[in-house]
């Protein structure tokens, strides 16, 4: 589950790029929103991989 | 950030640069005895050597491999094209230092610069792992990231790597802004000290079954105050040395510099003893002294660029959201921190990029800001953890149960720091 949260990560990285590649310059709001969809998949896979060791942990714990 | 070729130094800025790199490293003490602190008596003796030996491990591995991977501005770097656009992701110089005598000095002092910013990344995990991780193991944690993480990123950001060049390819304004190492620094070395700590486990103890967390103070409040003052000194040294080597600002513009780094820390620490306060009663020293940090490392990325005031204001945000996430990282991520470093440097590092973009008069600098920060998130924290858990299959992270038991310091190296001092038997193992 760890792995799984961070290729999520790395996913929200390359949508982050994509908002610079895909929209020109002129283009600002629609930059910032996709740059801004990008974090947010990021962190979604950061609670993944945090929700993946709090499990482990749990595990390992009982 | 060094789109603009570069301005000849003068002999003055020459020497205030050297003279100001030469007190550097009492950030990097500072932040060593902050970490044997806020560990435990039997194992404060291997958690300053282990200083010591990252330090020196980190300044061999990057003299090797990782000064030619990060390159110099303007040097020789491996690119690709994507999208029509040239993306300058390697370094190329010279191997194991070769010219360096010859080099600019310009160049020198920036090599100087990236020689104590790697140290200083180094130890940021060592505290995190502190009490459990091997010597070796914490030798092995700086080579790769002095070799690898940390070569790529400073290549990135000070060596006209894709993050300086995103104002040129992406009209972005000045690139990534990252004058004295929040990012490269800090925010490398917390997202070391997490996968270090996901890879590592808390300590024996931290979290009883069906039971709350166990509470494992520091062992000792003068070390750990004491180094917050020393990592000011150095911290200065940093702000003022990056702000002329990697934003070329102007000699009348360091005082500011300087006073905006005090002025962070004290607003944070400020924050910090306000909200510990509140929520315990009283102030507590160790949150407090993570407070301070978390002020200084969110100068390394705004110090150089806002006014005193907004100083203020970062430290104090810096200064709240620091204990808060101490909390969440331990209750709720079951994350077992000694020294904070995740919290502290990580997110204190992050919130400095944020704010130096989002108080920049620039447009365009808080999405450069942005990009930077889902590179450091997305790209470098998978990688870092990757690389780790790589290395932990061949030099295991954690000391075997009865080095935790014994301490760290009698398991490793035979002896205790406080020889005289009798140690006493900790319930929470048995």
């Amino acid at each position: 589950m760890k792995f799984a949260g961070l290729l999520v990560m790395a996913a929200g990285f390359f949508l982050s790029i994509a908002a610079l590649v895909l929209f020109p310059a002129s283009n600002t709001a629609a930059r910032m929103a996709f740059m801004l969809c990008g974090l947010a998949v990021e962190a979604l896979g950061l609670v993944v991989a945090a929700r993946g060791h709090v499990e482990a942990q749990g595990k390992s714990r009982a | 950030m060094n789109l603009n070729p570069v301005p000849v130094m003068s002999e003055a800025t020459f020497v205030l640069v050297l003279a100001s790199l030469l007190l550097a490293p009492l950030a990097i003490a500072g932040v060593a005895l902050i970490n044997t602190g806020l560990g435990r008596s039997r194992s404060a003796a291997q958690s300053l050597l282990g200083s010591l030996a990252i330090v020196a491990v980190a300044a061999i591995a990057f003299a090797l491999i990782g000064a030619s991977l990060t390159g110099t501005a303007g040097g020789a770097a491996h690119t690709f094209h994507l999208a029509g656009k040239s993306w300058n992701w390697l370094g190329a110089g010279s191997h194991f230092l070769g010219g360096v005598a010859a080099a600019p000095p310009q160049a020198q002092l920036g090599l100087l610069f990236e020689f104590l910013a790697v140290a200083f990344a180094a130890i940021i995990p060592w505290g995190s792992g502190a009490d459990r991780l091997r010597l070796t193991a914490g030798c092995a944690v700086a080579a790769v990231l002095a070799a690898l993480a940390f070569p790529l990123l400073a290549h990135w950001i000070w060596a006209d790597g894709w993050l300086a060049q995103l104002g040129l390819n992406f009209s972005l304004s000045a690139g990534f802004l990252d004058p004295a190492g929040a990012a490269s620094i800090h925010v490398l070395g917390g997202l070391s000290a997490l996968a270090v700590a996901w890879i590592a486990g808390p300590r024996r103890g931290k979290f009883p079954p069906g039971g709350f967390a166990t509470a494992m103070p520091g062992h000792n409040a003068v070390y750990i105050l004491f180094g917050c003052l020393l990592a000011l000194s150095g911290w200065l040294a940093f702000n003022v040395a990056g702000a002329i080597l990697w934003l070329h600002a102007p000699l009348a513009a360091l005082p500011v510099t300087a006073i905006n780094t005090l002025l962070s820390a004290s607003g944070a620490v400020a924050a910090t003893f306000a909200v510990t306060r509140i929520r315990f009663g009283k102030p507590d020293a160790s949150l407090c002294a993570n407070g301070w940090l978390s002020g200084l490392v969110a100068s390394s990325a705004t110090a150089a660029i806002v006014s005193p005031l907004q100083s203020i204001l970062i430290g104090l945000i810096a200064g709240v959201l620091t204990p808060l996430l101490v909390e969440v990282l331990e209750l709720a991520a079951s994350i077992d921190d000694p020294s904070g470093g995740i919290a502290a440097h990580g997110a204190g590092g992050l919130w400095g990029l944020i704010a130096a973009g989002a108080l920049a008069p620039q447009p365009g600098q808080f999405l450069a800001q942005l990009a930077g920060i889902a590179t450091l998130l997305g790209l470098i924290l998978p990688l870092l953890y990757l690389l780790f858990w790589l290395v932990n299959r061949v030099v295991p992270f954690r000391a075997d149960p009865d080095g935790e038991r014994i301490g760290m310091d009698l398991h490793e190296l035979g002896g205790g720091a406080y020889p005289e001092f009798v140690i006493h038997r900790d319930d929470s193992y048995r």
